[in-house]
């Protein structure tokens, strides 16, 4: 991990977060830590065999995640794409059962049936963790078409990556949320690759892609994410504009990935140089920007710090011997979860035949 | 018995639903103020108003995906496709959204979403717009797919599948919904609704020769078909209505087949992979000592949907050609 750097006070000092406690303070760092943690002891069973698929990290973007749920209140909700353990995690679902899925285990969040990119908490008010780049926009729209239907005063938090701006639905879904005034609050996670192909080569813009939501008349901000102030700053902006105008906002969060698109994405160096992947690390890494800030404001030792950090180290690690050590689905349970009727015994789950095997 | 069209029966279903149940909102381009494309909906905008009865855009990818979002939150969508043929701009929501969530959540999540809309040929379309996907959405696991046949089991089935908790591709046909059928009012019912369960298939004509096994308006192509083979022919044919093809009533089909020893699957699908292959498939392994020929079947002709009218009509199964097969098996 990065050493300490120069702390930025000047977004600590909105109201938003002048009004956290040194312990809510605290709270977003080791929610911070507890990710990159989960993640690099996730990276270490991946490159050991012990998962399948994909595994994407999240690491260096932390502070968005953390961030933006930590503004959520009660009728506010979450949905984003692939690179879903951050907002997992920062939602409150617990490293033994994100880790177990990532295992395919019977323990797993989602009982070994969904994978890295499949995380759902809807008693969080998390709705994925989903696969394909942007289809994801859509469905944070209709939450947020879902919220105001039933009158709550909450918004949808709808991420994406910059490579998915290009996918049509999210244009049909901005348009859509322009239109209905739906209370939707689109966040582009910029890590500056779409894929291994960057912004430049992918995306035709005149500023930045979050300019585009002008099209639909759709007020957009950029900011930058290595600080988790900020992030909160102007996140609670576009949140109250949802809550109390039910409008939609589009944000672009300038952020950054240490890692390729996936682990299986071997030419993340290639296409990118260590210089700069370095360089972002000592100087903007979200961690160690809260980190100096909380000791330079004497909110935390160093000491205290280090020891935040080793304990996310150790229940990452305790949750990977779980995950080990969890049995695998049984697979009795191929038919389960298909149908809610069926799962529920009812009439309709009842009638006809479900399932066509012989 | 009051005879109502197809398309009333539809609308009947909707204004109980919406009256029952205040979560029920039905969505789709024109279903509103233009009172619908086929004028399924009219009157339930005036009626219902802006939030119960929502316009959208053309836009199948968006509002298709809104609908299984605000599903997942406990709303229930009635989304219309104008046609079902635009199922393709919206696949991604339909298929990975609105299917799988279930399954990949570990049954967290469910979508009681309806996406309902005609699903038919034989109207000069061309063929962008002349899709019978039902074999396509019913091979899903996690998706019900139901293509009722007449107003009575449209009305009936669109009850059911509102109040269903899990996706229901529900399948019209533009040429039924002015077809008129006997509907009998609420009053007259013992449970005071017309309620028809999906996964139960309905004997449509009684028969002792050969069972003609079918959905949608091709029941109506084999009720004629068994009409001729009974006057000229003195056959008497069965016509079983799957009325809904996820979930399948199968022992209709096999008590059937058991007692005729015949059958032919007819469908307006085309003939690959179409639903009468499945049927066909599951009849030879649970009837083959009760069989007496093989089984046959009637699809539409294999190629795209022709637009020239009297090309497309004889591209869809028509009477005589059921008959045909049928004499080649009697």
């Amino acid at each position: 991990m990065a050493k300490t750097v120069a702390p930025k006070t000047k977004h600590a000092d909105a109201p938003i977060n002048a009004a956290l406690t040194p312990e809510q303070k605290i709270e977003l760092y080791r929610k911070m830590c507890r990710i990159r943690r989960f993640e690099q002891i996730a990276l270490k069973h991946y490159n050991g065999g012990k998962m399948g698929g994909f595994l994407h990290l999240y690491i260096g973007q932390e502070s968005v995640a953390v961030g933006c749920v930590s503004l959520m209140g009660e009728n506010d909700h979450v949905i984003t794409a692939y690179r879903d353990h951050g907002h997992g995690l920062a939602v409150g679902m617990g490293m033994n059962e994100c880790m177990a899925e990532l295992f395919g285990k019977k323990t797993g969040c989602s009982k070994g049936k969904g994978g890295s990119m499949h995380y759902f908490a809807p008693d969080k008010n998390y709705w994925g963790g989903h696969g394909i780049v942007a289809g994801q926009i859509p469905l944070g729209t209709g939450i947020a078409f879902g919220l105001k239907y039933k009158g709550l005063k909450g918004c949808c938090l709808a991420f994406m990556g910059d490579g998915a701006v290009n996918q049509g639905s999210v244009h049909e879904a901005l348009n859509l949320a322009a239109l209905f005034e739906l209370p939707v609050v689109v966040i582009i996670e910029n890590n500056g690759y779409s894929m291994g192909t960057s912004q430049k080569r992918s995306s035709a813009y005149a500023s930045c892609l979050a300019e585009r939501a002008a099209g639909y008349g759709i007020a957009w901000e950029q900011l930058n994410g290595e600080d988790v102030f900020e992030v909160r700053a102007r996140v609670k902006v576009a949140m109250d504009r949802a809550h109390n105008e039910s409008k939609p906002t589009v944000l672009e969060i300038a952020t950054y990935r240490y890692y390729g698109h996936s682990v299986a994405d071997a030419n993340h160096k290639k296409y990118r140089t260590k210089e700069e992947i370095e360089r972002y690390e000592l100087e903007h890494d979200p961690i160690s920007v809260l980190r100096g800030y909380l000791i330079k404001e004497k909110i935390l030792t160093a000491a205290a710090a280090t020891r935040i950090d080793q304990e996310a180290l150790k229940e990452a690690e305790d949750a990977g011997v779980f995950a080990e050590q969890s049995p695998f689905p049984d697979p009795g349970e191929l038919f389960d979860d298909v149908y809610w009727e069926v799962d529920n015994n009812t009439a309709s789950g009842g009638t006809g035949r479900h399932f066509f095997n012989d | 018995m009051r005879r109502i069209s197809y398309r009333h029966a539809l609308r009947e279903a909707f204004d109980e639903e919406l009256t029952r149940d205040p979560m029920v909102v039905l969505m789709g381009e024109e279903v509103a103020q233009y009172n619908g494309a086929y004028k399924v909906t009219e009157g339930l905008w005036n009626k219902w108003g802006d939030k119960r009865i929502v316009d959208t855009p053309i836009s199948e990818a968006g509002f298709i995906g809104m609908g299984v979002g605000a599903s997942m939150l406990g709303i229930r969508p009635v989304m219309e496709l104008m046609f079902w043929s635009f199922y393709t701009v919206a696949w991604d929501q339909i298929i990975n959204n609105a299917g799988m969530v279930r399954y990949m959540s570990g049954g967290l999540i469910n979508c009681p979403i309806v996406v309902r809309g005609p699903a038919n040929g034989g109207t000069g379309v061309g063929a962008t717009h002349s899709h019978t996907p039902e074999n396509i959405m019913a091979s899903f696991p996690g998706m019900k797919c139901v293509c009722p046949a007449t107003a009575y089991d449209a009305k009936g089935l669109m009850k059911a599948a509102i109040r269903d908790n899990d996706p229901v591709m529900f399948m019209e046909n533009t040429l039924l919904y002015g077809e008129e059928w006997e509907v009998p009012e609420n009053s007259e019912l013992p449970d005071g609704e017309l309620f028809i369960p999906l996964g139960v298939a309905d004997i449509k004509l009684e028969g002792t020769d050969i069972s003609f096994i079918s959905h949608g308006r091709a029941v109506l192509t084999c009720l004629e078909a068994a009409r001729i083979l009974k006057e000229e022919h003195g056959i008497s044919a069965e016509v079983v209505d799957l009325r809904s093809i996820r979930p399948l009533d199968e022992e209709t089909i096999y008590e059937s087949v058991r007692k005729t020893h015949r059958a032919i699957c007819i469908d307006e699908n085309k003939p690959f992979c179409g639903v009468g292959a499945q049927i066909a498939s599951s009849i030879q392994l649970h009837c083959f000592d009760e069989l007496d020929a093989p089984v046959l079947r009637v699809s539409s002709i294999d190629s795209p949907a022709f637009y020239s009218p009297p090309i497309e009509k004889i591209q869809l199964p028509y009477a005589d050609v059921i008959v045909a097969k049928a004499l080649s098996i009697c």
